[in-house]
């Protein structure tokens, strides 16, 4: 188990992490979502005492991690810069990581086994390829037989094959009953290993709750309807109690409606239908849209830990008033490039 | 076993295991020893054209240890390279992530390092010693003479601490290419002008490589220093043990 209880990380004057609280609990993959530069390595950084929190502090099974004498028995981690000297030897790289915590050498023959790694011990990893990285990274993880795993965007640029080793894995060692905490600026990604979710955006939390809860609140649906007469169609969608709201190309859009309803409408009055379709938004346009919010309106605090935020009056996005589909308007800023503007290059 | 044992151990491993180790090291011994040999076999061979005055405060000893001037730079990179590349390959935080204890980290590291270049520097000491003293022939002076074992064992004493202060300062800066950049012009020209130029030899006599060298030298004038030999090398274990502390006390700090 992991504690986080307001963890918070000041850059001179930007907040990298911001007042985090949450726990990542054993027997289930934990996803830690958010864009890149969010705060997610300056989380885990500091979850393993390599940074100083400016406030607030992490418990790795009640302990700080500074009290762990040999932490690797109870923590392995994959960082995001793989951490391995190119010139030395895979075998010799894990034994050293294994002499300091006392763990034995066989273990080392061990993990680069249940990496597949057994046959390039003796070799250089400055000659692996990006995946034979990660994989030695995770040898490095599993080590000490840890309850708790930590993997900072480990599908980075990984083969399909490599992508699906590590969900696998990961999902094993979840079912072993081990605490895994995962992070990934892919909400795809996710969406097929983690079973809970916990999604930062400008290092704050915007979202702590199972992937299954996070999926009925987020997945939204709408039907968009376009017409050679927008503007009749509006007005008898609006008499009906629905609300439309304009979309791209023209058409309307309403937020939960019923397609055959719709189409029944326009046939009673004669209006002519171009197209009428149910669109359901992506997951990961969900997770856009969340974050996407923590960028505009930053100066506004998160609501409860256990739900997402939910835009508030007269500050919504998008003309039409609160209730209007965010993101249907107009898309949302394209991935990161609002961020990294913002927030320079750390975190 | 205790966990500063277990912590050595894995330091140990960390500095055999790469290949810059051998080169370095070997690289330290070899010119040292044979640039100290080369000057030697000129010497004695030209012995007869230098001046009486000169022939009368010849330091053998010293001589044979004109190749460490250039094998030091060996020694610095050995010590620049243990430390830099636990940052440039970001090894650090897997390090101090297996030893949050970072004194522990640190003062192991030393230790370990410091060990290996103790006993490779006396070796090109030694080596440099007879090597020249055999070329300098009928010129030379014998390991039995006075002052002369302190020269050699002291030689070796003063390998180790540079590659040690290196250390030190790689701790401070973490990069490679800043450490490099700062401590090799340093110490292969800059200190060197500064403790010799009547201008700024009063301060400049006073930095670790001008200081330590003068537990090398056997006949007084050689060096024509304030202070004694041991003194001198006294004064650059100052510098060291404040590098190193300097050192530790920028990796307890910083974030890794």
């Amino acid at each position: 188990m992991i504690e986080l209880r307001d963890l918070t990380k000041r850059y001179g004057d930007k907040l990298a992490v911001d007042g985090l609280s949450f726990t990542v609990r054993p027997g289930t993959v934990t996803g830690f979502l958010g864009p890149n530069g969010a705060g997610k390595s300056t989380t885990m950084r500091m979850v393993l005492g390599l940074d100083e929190p400016t406030r607030g502090d992490v418990r790795i099974e009640g302990k700080r991690y500074a009290e762990l004498r040999e932490p690797l028995h109870s923590i392995g981690a994959l960082l995001e810069a793989k951490g391995v000297h190119g010139g030395r030897r895979a075998h010799d790289h894990l034994l050293c990581l294994a002499q300091s915590n006392g763990i034995p050498e066989r273990r080392v023959g061990e993990a680069l086994e249940m990496v597949g790694l057994q046959d390039v011990a003796r070799k250089r990893p400055k000659g692996f390829s990006l995946g034979m990285g990660q994989r030695l990274g995770i040898a490095a993880a599993l080590l000490g037989d840890p309850r708790i795993l930590m993997f900072d965007e480990p599908v980075n640029g990984l083969d399909p094959e490599g992508i699906h080793w590590i969900r696998t894995l990961m999902q094993q060692l979840a079912r072993e009953g081990r605490t895994v905490f995962v992070s990934s600026h892919l909400m795809s990604e996710m969406a097929q290993t983690a079973e809970h979710l916990v999604v930062i955006g400008q290092g704050k939390l915007l979202a702590d709750t199972s992937m299954s809860q996070f999926i009925a609140e987020n997945s939204r649906t709408h039907v968009r309807v376009r017409t050679p007469e927008p503007e009749r169609m509006r007005d008898l969608l609006t008499e009906a109690g629905l609300r439309p709201v304009p979309g791209a190309e023209g058409a309307l859009e309403v937020d939960d409606g019923d397609a055959p309803r719709i189409g029944e409408l326009a046939a009673a009055h004669g209006v002519v239908l171009h197209e009428l379709s149910t669109q359901r938004a992506s997951l990961e346009e969900a997770f856009m849209r969340l974050t996407a919010q923590s960028v505009e309106y930053h100066a506004a605090a998160p609501g409860g830990t256990h739900a997402p935020p939910v835009p508030q009056e007269g500050t919504a996005p998008h003309p039409g008033g609160p209730q209007s589909p965010p993101g249907a308007a107009q898309p949302p800023p394209a991935w990161g490039e609002d961020w990294q503007d913002r927030k320079g290059r750390r975190g | 076993m205790s966990h500063s044992t277990r912590v050595l151990k894995s330091e140990w491993t960390k500095v055999r295991s790469v290949r810059s180790t051998v080169w370095t090291l070997a690289t330290a011994l070899l010119v040292s020893v044979g640039l100290g040999a080369l000057i030697c076999g000129v010497t004695a061979s030209t012995f007869d054209d230098m001046s009486s005055s000169e022939q009368v405060t010849f330091d053998a000893t010293y001589t044979s240890f004109a190749g460490m001037g250039i094998g030091q730079l060996a020694m610095i990179a050995f010590g620049v390279l243990i430390v830099s590349a636990e940052y440039s390959t970001g090894m650090i935080r897997n390090s101090l992530a297996a030893v949050p204890q970072r004194g522990t980290f640190l003062w192991s590291k030393v230790l370990i390092a410091g060990a290996l270049v103790l006993v490779v520097g006396m070796v090109t000491s030694f080596c440099a010693f007879f090597l020249g003293q055999a070329l300098l022939g009928s010129h030379g002076v014998g390991i039995g003479d006075e002052g002369v074992l302190r020269a050699v064992v002291g030689g070796g004493i003063y390998m180790a601490l540079i590659a040690m202060f290196a250390v030190g300062i790689t701790f401070v800066l973490r990069s490679p290419l800043l450490a490099f950049a700062i401590l090799m012009p340093f110490f292969f020209l800059i200190s060197n002008i500064l403790g010799n130029v009547e201008a700024t030899k009063k301060v400049g006599q006073y930095l670790p490589d001008q200081a330590g060298t003068t537990v090398m030298a056997v006949v007084p004038d050689t060096l024509n220093r304030p202070y004694g030999p041991w003194e001198g090398l006294l004064i650059m274990v100052a510098w060291t043990a404040a590098a190193l502390l300097a050192g530790f006390f920028v990796l307890k700090k910083r974030d890794a």
